[in-house]
This record gives structure tokens, sequence and C-alpha cells, in this order.
């Protein structure tokens, strides 16, 4: 077997198992109070760490380039409340532009 | 009730465009390195998460070894399992149903399904991830057979639409103090990480703000 097959039947397995263990094995089981408490903080703090890497990561560094321009007519469009298709589609004709022109 | 299925398709059909568009350029990457058409829909159906593919990829093809790859890619994943056991009282019916439904979980399906404290929808992940994974594992064999039709996504701006999503997303978290405070010590957290760490660190670090409320009571 190449090694490219077996990296892509051992990743599937981890990833596999990683989505799986939470509703497999605990099930419906309602989660201690104190843990599903803290869990109320995984998707704000979650969502902040891939906005920040995928807005300015690079391979180990950090890279500001169009994406910026692209995440500030996001936030212009997030602020006037517009909908989130429209959030995106500005987002990246304002990253497409800013490529374009710089 | 397939309304709430129809509802999680509905609000991520804008991603649609992008899920395609990544999941050609991740077919056209397999295709140039030798992964092989039928490898590269393998794991885009199987791993279904698309910056952990495109590390283990670049890895094996900048000469890294399997184990390298692989442990790129874990690292980029290891988020899942936190989302998994923060999301698992939604699910329901057979183990069986619940392996496979619980296989939808992808950073946007569980960013839409969100219904506040940190509870889900979980029919609207469903219907979300489902859109996700027919475009992207389509994307991908599209680009694997047909190559470069699409374009490079980030020519079309689509690698600064996802952070723009994510804030969309992460502004309708931002209920209390509690919530904001954990966002910015979340963005720091991964921001101060990103030159030292390997990728995919930098976001499990961040959700390590879940402990440090775990402790504080």
């Amino acid at each position: 077997m190449s090694s490219a097959w077996v990296v892509v039947l051992l990743v599937g397995a981890f990833t596999v198992a990683f989505k799986a263990a939470g509703p497999v094995l605990l099930g419906s089981r309602p989660l201690p109070e104190r843990m599903s408490q803290a869990f109320e903080l995984l998707a704000p703090s979650l969502l902040a760490a891939l906005v920040v890497t995928q807005a300015v990561g690079g391979k180990q560094e950090i890279v500001f380039d169009a994406r910026l321009v692209g995440v500030a007519a996001g936030i212009v469009a997030i602020r006037l409340r517009a909908p989130l298709i429209v959030v995106i589609v500005v987002a990246a004709l304002a990253t497409a532009l800013a490529r374009v022109a710089f | 009730m397939t309304s709430s299925y129809r509802e999680g398709a509905k609000r991520i059909a804008p991603l649609a465009p992008a899920a395609l568009s990544f999941g050609a350029a991740f077919g056209v990457l397999a295709g140039t390195t030798g992964i092989g058409g039928l490898a590269a829909v393998v794991m885009s159906a199987t791993t279904f998460a698309g910056a952990a593919q495109f590390a283990a990829i670049t890895v094996l093809q900048d000469g890294g070894t399997v184990a390298a790859a692989v442990t790129a890619a874990v690292l980029l994943n290891l988020r899942y399992l936190a989302i998994s056991v923060a999301v698992a009282r939604a699910f329901e019916g057979s183990r069986l149903r619940r392996l496979f439904e619980s296989q939808l979980i992808v950073d946007e399906s569980w960013a839409i399904s969100q219904v506040g404290r940190g509870r889900i929808d979980r029919r609207v992940l469903i219907g979300a991830g489902l859109v996700l994974f027919v475009f992207w594992v389509g994307g991908t064999a599209l680009g694997a057979l047909a190559g470069d039709v699409l374009g490079d996504p980030n020519r079309l701006g689509l690698d600064g639409a996802l952070p723009a999503l994510f804030l969309a997303l992460l502004a309708t978290q931002l209920v209390d103090r509690r919530t904001k405070v954990a966002a910015v010590a979340g963005g720091s957290i991964a921001f101060v990480l990103l030159p030292f760490a390997p990728a995919g660190v930098p976001v499990i670090a961040a959700s390590g703000v879940c402990l440090w409320e775990l402790k504080k009571r």
C-alpha cells in the first residue's frame, strides 16, 4: 500500500472516531452540570480562534494579506445586520479585489 | 419536522460554492501530487475536514513522513473531539445512526446549528452537514477528474470569506460578559500561539478556555 493510502486511511479513522466519540459513547446521557456550563464557552472560544487562524494564519506564522480586507468588509456587513450570504459574498469580493489591487 | 433539516440546508447554502471550490482544489492538489483521485475522494468522504486534508497532503508532498502527515492532520482535527463531547446529547437513536450522523459535524454545520447556551439543533446540523458533504466530496471528484476547471478558490476571495463567516457566527454567540471574555481569550490564545505552535494547536489551546471555567467554580 502506498504511503498516501496509509495517511488517508489513518487520518480518516482518527477523524471518524473523534467526531463519533461523544454521540456514540456518551449517548444522550446528560453531562454533569459543571461540564455543560463549561461547554457553553466552547462556541465563542473556538469560533474566535477559527476567525484568527483563518484570517491571519500562515505556515506557523502570522500573515497579513488580502484576507484582512475581506474580514473588514465582512465586519461592515455584519454591523449592518446583513444576512449571512451577503456577509460571505461581500467578504469574498473584497478579498478578491484587494488581491488584484495590490 | 423535516423542515429543520431543510432549515439547516438553507442556512448553509451560501457556503456550498466555497465547499465545491475548495473540494475541487483539494482534488487538483491530490492529482498533481500523485495521491490519486480515488484516495482523494475517500479522504474527503471519511475525514471531511478541509484544513486537515490539505495539511496531510502538503506534508507528504514536501517529503514528510507518514507519521508527520498523520500527526499534522490529527492535531488539526482534535477540536472535533471537544465538539463531539459537547454536542453528544443532541444525537438520538441507535449507536450506528449516531455514528453516521456524527460524521456530519464540521466547523460550519456545528456553528450554524447553535441554539444558545452551547446547545445545537441536531436536524439543522445534519441538513447543513449533508449539503457541505455533497459539495465537498463532489468538488473533490470534480477536481481529481476534470482538473483545474473551477480556478483557485483564493483568487475568488473565498479564503477571506471563511473568517468573515466564522466572525458572523461568533457575533451571534456574544450574548453576555462570559461569552465575550471567552471569545477574546480564545482569539488571543490562538493569535499568540500561531507563530510557534504546529497548525491545529492554537485552536485546541483556545478551547482550553472551557477548562478554566470548570476550575473557577
